[in-house]
């Protein structure tokens, strides 16, 4: 039976020496290396679940009267967008498992790819010869925001209405154009939505993941030419890479994470509530709700913009920046330009023009280490100030005092934080390095005893 | 125990033989391992195991029970991981471990660049003109591609940007409620706030929606700019708020001044704090305007109108928010 | 005879109590005179523990009770007789509408205090969430406005109204949680701490069991 399909494949499309050549391709083994492919199975999860709700979401901003069996929002006005994700979430039969294991699947989705760039950065996978891959990489995280951001935004219910808004006033804060731009967006202002639902509909069914699985093919094809890329142990060099064949070592353990990956999707799809659109409400531009916030893997910018103090940079009557522009754009466009960036801010400094194919323990380059670390304490602490409203209702610490520590530890602790990364970094190689020389010395001593015992 | 364990291995090479079909001698390119028997029937419980959970999430899609989602997310959730879990084991166990070691691909291949850069070279020898094919192709293709953007700009009004200055708000126009029923001045009591509407214009307008709040006309302290814009102490700001557009939906009414903070309208986006005492005055936050301002009267009968448009355009920051009132 | 006899033991009662654990601030500037009030109020303060405050300065909490039944009827008589201010309200929440409960809460409430009562912050005060309250006390804290809450009357918020948004806030304390562990209903926060302290969490040991470590 193998062999008749073999042969019926190589027949019609002359490709048994790639297969053979696929089959016993070398994965360098170790765990971190597979933090790529959970992004890769809960990007599959995300597809194969999103087709299945697509069927039923009415993207719609049509007025329409709830008339179903969720009592609370009995005849109350709604979009049909919004009415459609109810009736999804409480009368489609695994409708709500199916939409919770997407909202899950797309959360677990970028935690994977920011782990994966994490392991990325810290062991310099991205230098030469794979810059390009590595760019490939940053602009998928950057669109799989993009991404999220729409497909939460087309439920149209009160929490994500509200970071709708925001979104439109953050694009109208850039200097020049962005009203312009905004305007062309939403065919006018806000709200706009007989206009917007479609084109965010379009962007999130059709345009962007077409656009995520192009790049998705182009950086899995490159890190096959190149090869990946392996840690230094024994037989590894830069020349020769050791690892586990396709076939048969690599294909049960790829296909277990794969099915561990959904597993868990599914898991938590149908155990945890996330986005309990019903428990919101409908979307209206005169009401809001307190403790409204975006879905984590926005966070950072809502700490952005909570920080900012009060002003709008105004020449002679002209608005150049509004308020929500440095929270909203100058910060995320300068944490990304610096990630999009560092392979060739770190070619500048170390003028390293090699091809590597060995990465590096992050211990083992700790200039880069404490540069990376510094970065991110830098987003992470502004993404906790975003939370300060929160820990003033459940610790009862003061918010404004909160905020205004943010603002200087913001400025502060990623410098603080940078240096001690770097003096473990140098702390733990030369802990290691005192170990080599002691079990260096102890084999030196066994051999002169041993000398010393067999002379006569 | 162990002659079912015989005759389920039995079966399996049986099945695999009869799969397989016939072997020719010839060198191993996988090397050989012993099997494991024991791991085998682990593999087999676990597949098992899959398959009563995908079973079990047929029959409870079918049945109508409480807590249905969890028991279908348990269930195929569970099925999935068993799956998982006989792969791994297998990937330890059942499968042969190797270690391959090959070469990284080349570098690069110098001479091979060398033919294209050639081939792509040799293609335009029979030009003399170069640079100005350049020049040519450049232009065509630029504009072209301008061209063929040039209908994004149907996606809206680019250019009219005027459009952000419009509100329903007209000289005369009544305050009604969202059932549109009009506002009279004294439903506004002290230490409340509500919400009101251009009367007969779409709710969802972005100029529409209103707060009003009453306060002792001793207590107000308008700008000169904003004097007489209060109806009796009643003020009428825009919903919207100047920073990102949510809709500022808190109210501060102090019940006993000399201890808590002044009357204010919150926003509870990120906060910014409004003063409806001095016109809108940003006491907290990060909005970088003062909240619009709406100047209503009371009319003949003791309803609330509005005495022309606000005195700033309504909602976010833009370029040209400073340069521009909204139609009068 | 008796009943008045009874009556005006119970407000000397109110009134020595007054004297004992009132008087020392709302005799003085430092809080606002009970003069006024009416019972409504006191029983408020009273019975959700507000009063008597820790110390000066500090919002009002929810917190045990230490007066016992008697003693509050006592001084909520006693604050009554001071004249004025609204008598204790009868809330039936069974006769409100769920959906004009959410509608009317979502529009007047949920700015400060979340629209499923999970409770917020704006600036200068902590808005609670509203599990632990009665539906006397929220109907009383509607018609006060409590700290920097506004303050609601009939007209505003008919007895009609407001018995629909006591049955919401009833509600909310076991809404519908068709989607499983319900992680606190305030939305994406607690979603966070899940997709890194569950998921990544039992992914990366899946990594760790598939793949291998530098030292092995």
């Amino acid at each position: 039976m193998i062999r008749g399909a073999v042969r019926y494949i190589d027949r019609r499309s002359r490709t048994a020496p790639f297969v053979r050549k696929a089959l016993r391709y070398v994965f360098p083994d170790h765990w971190s290396f597979l933090l790529g492919e959970v992004a890769l199975y809960a990007f599959i999860v995300l597809v194969a679940t999103g087709i299945y709700l697509t069927l039923f979401f009415v993207d719609s901003t049509a007025p329409t009267v709830y008339h179903g069996p969720y009592l609370p929002l009995q005849g109350q006005h709604m979009s049909e967008a919004y009415a459609s994700v109810v009736n999804i979430s409480t009368t489609v039969k695994a409708g709500l498992l199916i939409r919770q294991t997407h909202h899950w699947a797309a959360n677990v989705f970028i935690a994977a790819i920011v782990l994966h760039l994490f392991r990325i950065f810290f062991t310099g996978a991205y230098r030469k010869p794979r810059e390009l891959t590595y760019l490939i990489g940053v602009t998928m995280l950057t669109l799989a925001l993009l991404e999220a951001y729409l497909g939460y935004s087309m439920v149209d219910d009160l929490l994500s209405g509200m970071g709708l808004a925001i979104g439109w006033s953050v694009g109208m804060s850039i200097p020049f154009f962005g009203a312009n731009l905004m305007s062309l967006l939403f065919h006018g202002p806000f709200p706009g939505q007989s206009a917007l639902w479609p084109r965010m509909y379009v962007a999130h069914v059709f345009l962007l993941p077409v656009l995520i699985g192009t790049l998705l093919a182009l950086h899995l094809t490159l890190v096959a030419l190149r090869h990946h890329t392996q840690f230094r142990r024994r037989r590894e060099t830069e020349r020769r890479v050791v690892g586990v064949p396709a076939w048969p070592g690599q294909t049960p353990r790829s296909l277990g994470l794969a099915f561990a990956t959904a597993g868990v999707l599914f898991l938590l799809g149908g155990l945890v509530q996330t986005n309990p659109v019903w428990l919101w409400g409908p979307y209206h531009m005169y009401v809001a709700t307190n403790g409204a916030q975006p879905d984590w893997y926005l966070g950072w910018l809502i700490g952005g913009l909570r920080l900012m103090p009060g002003f709008d940079v105004v020449i002679d009557g002209y608005t150049l920046v509004p308020n929500p522009f440095w929270g909203g754009v100058a910060f995320p466009v300068v944490v990304l330009g610096f990630v999009y960036l560092w392979p060739w801010i770190e070619r500048r400094f170390t003028g390293d023009e090699a091809y590597h194919n060995i990465v590096e323990r992050p211990r083992d380059a700790p200039w880069r280490t404490a540069v990376g670390i510094g970065v991110l304490s830098w987003v992470f602490i502004v993404f906790v100030a975003g939370s300060s409203d929160r820990a003033a209702v459940l610790f009862g610490l003061s918010y404004t005092g909160q905020i205004w520590f943010y603002r200087v530890a913001a400025l502060v602790l990623p410098f603080v934080f940078g240096l001690i990364a770097y003096r473990v970094c140098n702390g733990l190689v030369a802990g290691e390095r005192v170990e080599e020389d002691r079990k260096r010395a102890e084999a030196e001593a066994r051999l002169a005893h041993a000398e010393a015992v067999t002379k006569p | 125990m162990t002659r079912l364990r015989d005759a389920l291995v039995a079966g399996l090479a049986l099945l695999a033989g009869k799969i397989g079909g016939t072997r020719e001698s010839r060198g191993r390119i996988v090397p050989e391992q012993p099997a494991e028997p024991r791991a085998e029937l682990l593999v087999l419980l676990l597949l098992g195991l899959a398959s009563a959970g995908a079973v079990a999430f047929i029959v409870l899609y079918a049945v109508s029970i409480p807590s249905q989602t969890q028991y279908l997310g348990l269930s195929l959730g569970l099925s999935l991981l068993f799956v998982a879990a006989a792969l791994i084991v297998t990937s330890h166990r059942l499968v042969v471990t190797e270690e391959l070691e090959e070469d990284y691909p080349p570098e690069e291949h110098v001479a091979e660049q060398e033919r294209v850069v050639q081939l792509l070279e040799e293609g335009g020898d029979r030009l003399t003109r170069r640079r100005l094919f350049r020049l040519g192709l450049l232009g065509a293709g630029g504009t072209l591609g301008l061209a063929l953007l040039t209908p994004v700009l149907s996606l809206g009004p680019f250019f009219e940007t005027k459009l952000y200055l419009g509100t329903p708000w007209r000289r005369g126009r009544r305050l009604v409620d969202e059932n549109g029923r009009p506002w009279r001045a004294d439903d506004i009591e002290r230490d409340d706030f509500y919400t009101a509407f251009a009367e007969g214009a779409d709710m969802e307008e972005l100029g529409s929606p209103l707060v009003l709040v009453r306060l002792p006309p001793g207590d107000l302290r308008l700008p000169e700019h904003l004097r007489g814009y209060d109806a009796g102490g009643i003020v009428a700001y825009s919903k919207i708020c100047t920073h990102a557009g949510c809709a500022i939906a808190m109210y501060r009414a102090p019940l006993f001044q000399p201890a808590e903070p002044r009357p204010a309208l919150v926003c509870p986006c990120h906060y910014s704090t409004f003063d409806p005492a001095t016109g809108g005055a940003v006491l907290f936050g990060p909005a970088g305007r003062p909240l619009p301002m709406l100047p209503i009267e009371a009319d003949g009968r003791g309803f609330l109108r509005a005495k022309g448009n606000f005195d700033g355009p309504v909602g976010p920051s833009w370029w040209g928010v400073r340069m521009w009132r909204p139609n009068p | 005879m008796r009943a008045l006899a009874i009556a005006l033991a119970i407000l000397a009662s109110g009134k020595h109590l007054y004297g004992q654990h009132c008087a020392s601030c709302h005799d003085t500037a430092n809080a606002p005179s009970l003069r006024g009030v009416g019972p409504l109020a006191a029983d408020f303060y009273l019975r959700t523990g507000y009063m008597p405050l820790p110390h000066l300065g500090v919002q009002p909490r929810r917190a045990r009770v230490t007066f016992t039944d008697a003693q509050i009827r006592a001084l909520v008589a006693y604050v009554g007789s001071l004249g004025g201010g609204p008598p204790i309200p009868k809330p039936h929440p069974a006769r409100g509408n769920l959906a004009q409960g959410l509608h009317l809460f979502t529009d007047r409430c949920s700015g400060c205090h979340q629209v499923v009562a999970e409770g917020g912050y704006v600036t200068g005060a902590v808005p609670p969430q509203l599990g632990d309250d009665t539906p006397t006390q929220i109907a009383e804290a509607v018609r006060i406005g409590p700290n920097v809450m506004p303050k609601f009357s009939r007209r505003a918020i008919s007895d009609a109204q407001l018995d629909s948004i006591i049955r919401y806030v009833q509600y909310t304390r076991h809404p519908l949680d068709r989607g499983g562990w319900s992680i606190g209903h305030i939305g994406p926060v607690p979603e966070g701490l899940v997709t890194w302290f569950i998921a990544a969490v039992a992914l990366l040991g899946v990594c760790l069991t598939v793949g291998r470590r530098l030292r092995t």
